[in-house]
């Protein structure tokens, strides 16, 4: 026990002497979590549009004042033909050409139907679905108002009706930064937690500290331990700063036990500092060690479930997703922080946390040789 | 002229003599971009759905049918109760309920009215939004049906087009992006290292005592750096069209050119960081976990940059991988040529130019 407080006296001082990385540490997880959330936002709500009118009429200029009016669509270009509307999607400023054909309110009016073409830029597979699907019911609203102007009432049955009803739990407002605030704190301490300790003893081998200490008596789970608790402690503060943060900044309390919350986090950040010190042992150098971390961690980051649902992945990489301590993390602190889930709520994230640390750590202190 | 060639090859030497980390070089980037081809999408897909139907008749049941046909739902077995409802959606076992309320059938052939309504989980708003519109959509569907009998008069149909992706392919939309990242990361710190090792391990003093101008040993450090990302660069293309599908419709010369020009500014941008810092812990981890988020949020590939506030999306336009994205999308997926990216071109160029010139300002020549 007296040996395991001197290697962390040692290790505290090694971190605080250092100002420029106790900056990175505390310093740029905070100003990204202040700035960061507003960036993610995916409010389909500026849908560019080019419209193409052919036809000129009461009926297409009516039609264009209802999408423009709306609220989803920014109208940004009156084209003279979809091959110059084409160059609006080409240049990346328009999401979404509208051509009123020719002959539009005549065909309507006359004939009882007409075609609209709608073209989607595709490549963005969710603007395209949700701009798409905006424009459709727009257009279906405006038939109905046509409809009504034409058919006088009584003389048809009147239309079967579903009246839909929606409303949005957890968060009614459909804000977006409530949901990526908290998954953007995770994946901060993530990178910290998981850099610094991916470089922290592989940095020992390459500067040669490493052998004194191996020629000490030092056991191989105590030296871990050294290095683990300073790396668990600042991950503590980082996320505690964090929360402050999501609540000064954006509002936003947890409804549910913090108690919950920081068990979690603590657990977490054994299994991810295991992780971290895992590469240190198998790596040869900073360099090495940090692109294996950086492998990782972008593994981690893209297919948290932050981003993109996990839901809709193939199986395969719902179980690599499932498989990452990040994932959980991520899953429960949404869970406790947007809809007051307890502690029996995610005993089952919390077991795989668990699983996750000590299989991580046991690696760790089993890889770790005190002779090369 | 000869001086430098040596110089050069002496990086190189130093470069590949390393094989476990050039392994790494180009076995985890590789590994990357299958993965995200595959398991990344915009779709939203298997939603997990609670049905609860307080009626039981034949319409419910018909609705429910449609719903379980489309492959956005995984119907979980039905609850009974709205307390069961709350507690699913607690435990994350449903992102949305759908509640039918009692005597639908009735109000719906008697009084041509009924209701439904449906609940989503909206701590994730977007992934709400389009379960709530793929279900009204279901939804139109069958009254449609319904009224399909009495065919209505005065109808616009309307045609879609998908541009540029008629597969809808949903990946598409990441590779480039993904692409641009990945090779945004690795350039940056490879290079943020190379010169803050040498001051590190002391090796920069010899360096530094020989005639050598500065710009030459940048220009040494950089260049093996550069083959090895051109080379990192045509693998994972070659990955991308051949195994993920992923067209190259416009010319593959303009597309490594412009590759080309884009590590340079990452190199740039990473010996820049390699003169400003101490250590080799303090640039990477500058270099990593300073820029990754940073990077995948301004690139444009997640969450569209016109949404951001103003502000933001000013220093978007700092983000070289923004432009370089913007480019590949263009060349790769549209097919166009030099004349639409010209402007990311220029962007680019000025970006590389003025980050070389300052680390060369900053490039100290005594150590301190």
């Amino acid at each position: 026990m007296r040996i395991l407080k001197f290697l962390l006296r040692k290790e505290f001082r090694q971190i605080f002497r250092d100002k420029s990385i106790l900056a990175m540490i505390f310093a740029m997880p905070s100003i990204q979590l202040i700035i960061l959330p507003l960036a993610a936002n995916f409010d389909v709500k500026n849908v560019n549009l080019a419209i193409v009118d052919n036809d000129h009429s009461t009926y297409s200029q009516r039609l264009i004042s209802k999408v423009g009016s709306s609220g989803y669509f920014r109208i940004i270009e009156a084209s003279h033909s979809f091959k110059e509307a084409l160059h609006t999607v080409e240049d990346n400023r328009a999401d979404l050409i509208m051509e009123i054909p020719a002959g539009f309110e005549r065909n309507l009016v006359r004939e009882g139907s007409q075609k609209l073409s709608l073209a989607v830029d595709a490549i963005n597979g969710t603007k395209a679905g949700l701009g798409g699907a905006y424009l459709n019911r727009i257009i279906g609203d405006f038939n109905g108002d046509v409809r009504l102007q034409w058919m006088q009432s009584g003389r048809f049955n009147e239309a079967t009706a579903i009246d839909v009803t929606s409303s949005n739990w957890f968060n009614p407002l459909g804000e977006y930064r409530f949901f990526m605030v908290p998954g953007i704190l995770v994946l901060l301490l993530t990178l910290v937690g998981g850099f610094l300790s991916a470089l922290n003893i592989v940095r020992e081998k390459e500067i040669g500290t490493i052998e004194q200490i191996n020629v000490t008596p030092i056991q191989k789970w105590q030296f871990i331990l050294g290095k683990m608790i300073p790396f668990w402690v600042l991950g503590m503060i980082v996320f505690t700063i964090g929360l402050l943060i999501a609540r000064l900044v954006y509002g936003i309390i947890p409804v549910g036990s913090l108690a919950t919350l920081y068990l979690f986090a603590g657990v977490y950040l054994v299994a991810l500092l295991g992780f971290g010190l895992l590469i240190s042992t198998y790596s040869d150098t900073q360099v090495q060690a940090m692109f294996v971390a950086f492998f990782f961690v972008m593994i981690f980051i893209l297919m948290s479930g932050l981003f993109t649902a996990i839901d809709s992945m193939p199986p395969w990489a719902r179980a690599i997703a499932y498989m990452t301590p990040v994932t959980h993390f991520i899953e429960v602190v949404r869970m406790i922080i947007l809809k007051g889930s307890g502690l029996a709520d995610v005993t089952r994230q919390l077991l795989y946390e668990i699983g996750f640390a000590i299989v991580l750590n046991g690696w760790a202190i089993w890889n770790y040789r005190k002779t090369n | 002229m000869k001086q430098l060639l040596v110089f050069i090859r002496k990086e190189f030497y130093h470069v590949f003599r390393d094989r476990r980390t050039l392994l790494i070089l180009f076995g985890l980037p590789t590994a990357q971009i299958m993965l995200f081809g595959y398991a990344l999408s915009s779709e939203v897909k298997n939603i997990n759905l609670a049905v609860v139907d307080f009626s039981k008749d034949v319409a419910t049941q018909q609705i429910i049918t449609k719903i379980q046909s489309s492959s956005y739902f995984n119907l979980q077995q039905s609850v009974l109760s709205y307390a069961d409802m709350e507690r699913a959606f607690r435990e994350g076992k449903i992102r949305a309920a759908i509640v039918f309320p009692t005597g639908f059938n009735d109000d719906l052939r008697h009084v041509n009215k009924a209701q439904i309504q449906l609940i989503a989980d909206a701590s994730d708003p977007n992934t709400a939004t389009t379960i709530t519109n793929y279900l009204t959509g279901i939804i139109g569907d069958y009254q449609q049906q319904i009224n399909a009998a009495a065919a209505l008069p005065y109808q616009i149909q309307t045609e879609t087009r998908m541009l540029y992706n008629p597969d809808m392919n949903g990946s598409l939309n990441f590779i480039p992006g993904v692409l641009a990242l990945i090779l945004m990361i690795v350039c940056t710190t490879l290079t943020s290292v190379s010169i803050v090792r040498e001051k590190e391990l002391g090796t920069m003093e010899v360096l530094l005592v020989s005639p050598f101008k500065p710009i030459l040993v940048l220009i040494a450090k950089a260049v093996p750096y550069l083959v090895l990302s051109l080379l990192d660069f045509a693998l994972i293309l070659v990955l991308a069209v051949f195994v993920l599908d992923v067209p190259v419709r416009g010319s593959v010369v303009l597309l490594f050119a412009e590759s080309t020009l884009f590590i340079i500014c990452c190199l740039s941008l990473g010996l820049l960081i390699s003169n400003i810092t101490a250590s080799q812990q303090v640039a990477m981890l500058a270099s990593m976990m300073g820029m990754m988020l940073p990077t995948i949020l301004f690139t444009g590939f997640m969450f569209p940059l016109e949404n951001m506030p103003l502000p933001l999306q000013l220093v978007s336009n700092i983000v070289p991988s923004r432009w370089y994205y913007l480019i590949v999308k263009a060349i790769m997926l549209k097919g166009l040529g030099f004349g639409a990216v010209w402007k990311e071109t220029v962007v680019l160029i000025g970006m590389a130019v003025g980050l070389l010139g300052i680390s060369l300002k900053n490039f100290n020549i005594r150590l301190a």
